[in-house]
C-alpha cells in the first residue's frame, strides 16, 4: 500500500480508510488475476495433458490448431460454449444447473491462501505472494474442497440417471475415505510446522532449510500418502470411480454438455492444480530453495520455483493416467481404509512423539 | 496328386500363465507391488522419448504396398489400343455386381482394342466394389488393374459410378516412342 502520507486527507478520508479501501482493491485485483490464471492454466493443462499422453503413447497429441496445436484450447473453448445445454426432462432443474457451480467455485478460490512467493517490496512498497494470509489457512482448504464434492453428489443425484447416480455416490464414498488418510498425512506437516498457517509453513521449512518432504522418514512417508489421496481426491485415474468411462457411461456429468459439463472439468483441473499447490506448500517447502530474507530480485524467483513445483505434480497426474489402470471399486476403499489411513495415523503420532520429544526445533533424523 | 485346399495348423488355445511365487512376506510383496508400480511408469517414461507412431496424411503419404488394391484402371497396349477385349469376364467374376459391361465389335477401320470386340460400354460402381481384386484376377488380357490410388470419396452417389471414359488409362504421348512408358 502506497505510503499514508500521500493519501491521507485526499476526499476527506483519513490514512487508516485508505490503506483499507486500497487493501480491498489489491485483493480484489489479485482475486481476478488468479481466477483468470487458474482458468488459464486449466485450458493449457488439457492441452498439455492431451499432448502428453499422445506422446507417452506413440502419438502425436492434438497440433492441428495452431503452431503446436497451441490454439486447441480456444477452439475447444468455443465449441463448447456453443454447444446446446441438455437438462433432462426427468432432471431436478436447479440442483443439476446449481451442481457444476458448486463444483467450480470451491475450486477457484482455495487458491486465494497459496502463498506463491515470500512476502517483499517492489519499489519499497511491501508486496504480497497471497491473497489472504489466515492463521488457519489448511483447515481453510480442506473445508472448501470438502464442499466441492457436494457438486459431484448433487449433480450424480439430480441427474435422474443411474450412471450418474452411482458416479456421484463413488465419488461421496471415495473423497470421504481418502480426506481423512489425507488430513493425518497433512497433520504431519502441521504437526512439524505447529502452525495451519500456510505461510508459516512454508516458512519454517524454508528457514530450517529443509522440507518436510525430507524430514526422513515420516515426512517423506507423509508427502507419499498425501499425493496418492490426492490423486484420489481430485478423482484423477487411476482412482477416477466418480467418472469411470469404461464401465459409468461419463460418471457423475453423464448428463451434462456444454458448458456446464465444461465447468465440471474446470473443478477438476483447478482441484489437481490446488492439490499440487497444497502438497508444494506442506511438503515441498513452496519457494524452498529461495531464502525468504534474500534480497528483491532473487525473492522473486520465489513464485517461478512454486510454479515449477506445481507443474511437476501436473505432469505426474498425467504420468500416472497414462501408466495405470484404474482399480476396482472394493480394492480403492481398501486401499484407503486398509493401508493409507492406519500408516497415516502411525507415521502422524510417532512424529508427534518425535517433536514432543526434542522441543529445540531439530529434526534428528534429518541429516 | 490332390493337393489340400487348406492347411491345417495346430492352434494353441490356452497359454499357460505362470503367475509369480506369492512373497515370503508383506513387506516382500508390498515391495514387489511398489517395483511393478515403477517399472510400469518406466514404460510410460520410456515411449514419450520415442517418435510417434503417427502418419501426418494430409502432408505425408502412407507407404502404399506393391499389391495394394485400390481404384480400378483399364489399360492400354504401348500402341495405346485397349487391352479390354469385351469379354466380360470380370463383371461374371465380381461378387458385388459392381460392374457392368457392353462389348461391341471392333470397325475395321478404326479397331479401338486389338481383339475382334472392345468394350463399348465400362462401368464400376465404386459404391458396390468391395475391392477384392476377383475382376483381375478374371481378366484375360489382363487390361483390368486395381492401381495404388486409395483416395475416393466424392460427395454425391452419381459421381461414384466410373465410366470407361474415368477408368480408361491415358493414351500414351506418341512422340516418345523409345522409352518405355509405364502404366
Amino acid at each position: 500500500m502506497p505510503d499514508e502520507t500521500i493519501m491521507d486527507g485526499l476526499f476527506g478520508l483519513d490514512g487508516a480508510t485508505w490503506d483499507m479501501i486500497l487493501a480491498v482493491i489489491t485483493a480484489l485485483i489479485k482475486a481476478f488475476v488468479i481466477v483468470n490464471g487458474l482458468l488459464l492454466a486449466f485450458a493449457y493443462m488439457t492441452l498439455t495433458e492431451r499432448k502428453v499422453l499422445g506422446r507417452m503413447q506413440a502419438r502425436f497429441g492434438p497440433n492441428r490448431v495452431g503452431p503446436f496445436g497451441l490454439l486447441q484450447p480456444i477452439a475447444d473453448g468455443i465449441k463448447l460454449a456453443f454447444k446446446e445445454d441438455v437438462t433432462p426432462r426427468q432432471a431436478n432443474f436447479w440442483v443439476h444447473m446449481v451442481a457444476p457451480m458448486m463444483a467450480l467455485i470451491p475450486a477457484l478460490i482455495i487458491f486465494a491462501v497459496i502463498p506463491l512467493g515470500p512476502e517483499m517490496r517492489i519499489l519499497g512498497q511491501p508486496w504480497t505472494w497471497y491473497v489472504a494470509k489466515i492463521n488457519v489457512g489448511y483447515l481453510y482448504a480442506t473445508a472448501i474442497a470438502s464442499v466441492g464434492v457436494y457438486g459431484l453428489v448433487l449433480a450424480g443425484w439430480a441427474s435422474n440417471s443411474k450412471y450418474a447416480l452411482l458416479g456421484g455416490l463413488r465419488a461421496s464414498a471415495q473423497v470421504i475415505s481418502y480426506e481423512l488418510a489425507q488430513g493425518l498425512a497433512a497433520m504431519t506437516a502441521l504437526v512439524l510446522a505447529g502452525s495451519l498457517n500456510l505461510y508459516e509453513i512454508v516458512n519454517q521449512q524454508v528457514s530450517s532449510g529443509l522440507p518436510y518432504a525430507l524430514y526422513l522418514p515420516f515426512g517423506l512417508i507423509a508427502f507419499v500418502i498425501y499425493v496418492v489421496a490426492g490423486v484420489a481426491e481430485s478423482n484423477r485415474a487411476p482412482f477416477d470411480m466418480a467418472e469411470a468411462e469404461g464401465e459409468l457411461g461419463a460418471g457423475f456429468h453423464t448428463e451434462y454438455s456444454g458448458f456446464k459439463w465444461s465447468m465440471f472439468f474446470m473443478a477438476e483441473y483447478v482441484n489437481m492444480i490446488n492439490i499440487s499447490a497444497l502438497a508444494t506448500v506442506l511438503f515441498l517447502g513452496g519457494w524452498w530453495p529461495i531464502p525468504t530474507d534474500a534480497p528483491g530480485i532473487i525473492q522473486g524467483l520465489g513464485p517461478i520455483v512454486f510454479l515449477i513445483k506445481i507443474g511437476a505434480f501436473m505432469f505426474m497426474f498425467i504420468w500416472l493416467r497414462a501408466t495405470f489402470p484404474r482399480l476396482r471399486f472394493d480394492r480403492l476403499m481398501s486401499l484407503g481404509w486398509k493401508v493409507l489411513l492406519p500408516i497415516a495415523l502411525v507415521n502422524l503420532l510417532l512424529t508427534s512423539a518425535v517433536v514432543a520429544l526434542w522441543p529445540l526445533g531439530v529434526w534428528p533424523f534429518a541429516q | 496328386m490332390v493337393v489340400p485346399r487348406y492347411e491345417r495348423r495346430e492352434t494353441v488355445a490356452f497359454v499357460e500363465v505362470k503367475s509369480p511365487p506369492p512373497p515370503a512376506n508383506a513387506l516382500s510383496g508390498a515391495v514387489a507391488d511398489v517395483t511393478a508400480l515403477a517399472r510400469g511408469l518406466g514404460v510410460t517414461l520410456g515411449y514419450m522419448f520415442q517418435k510417434p507412431v503417427t502418419i501426418q496424411y494430409p502432408e505425408e503419404r502412407p507407404r502404399i504396398s506393391a499389391r495394394h488394391r485400390g481404384r480400378h484402371e483399364l489399360e492400354r497396349h504401348d500402341n495405346g489400343l485397349e487391352k479390354c477385349v469385351g469379354c466380360e469376364l470380370c463383371a461374371l467374376a465380381c461378387p458385388s455386381k459392381a460392374i457392368f459391361v457392353e462389348g461391341a465389335e471392333n470397325p475395321p477401320d478404326a479397331p479401338v482394342s486389338i481383339g475382334e470386340r472392345y468394350a463399348k460400354t465400362y462401368i464400376v460402381n465404386m459404391i458396390r466394389c468391395i475391392f477384392c481384386g476377383f475382376c483381375v484376377e478374371a481378366c484375360p488380357t489382363e487390361a483390368l488393374q486395381l492401381k495404388k490410388v486409395f483416395e475416393l470419396a466424392d460427395y454425391t452417389r452419381e459421381s461414384m459410378i466410373y465410366s470407361k471414359e474415368t477408368l480408361l488409362a491415358p493414351a500414351p504421348k506418341r512422340e516418345a516412342t523409345d522409352s518405355w512408358m509405364p502404366g
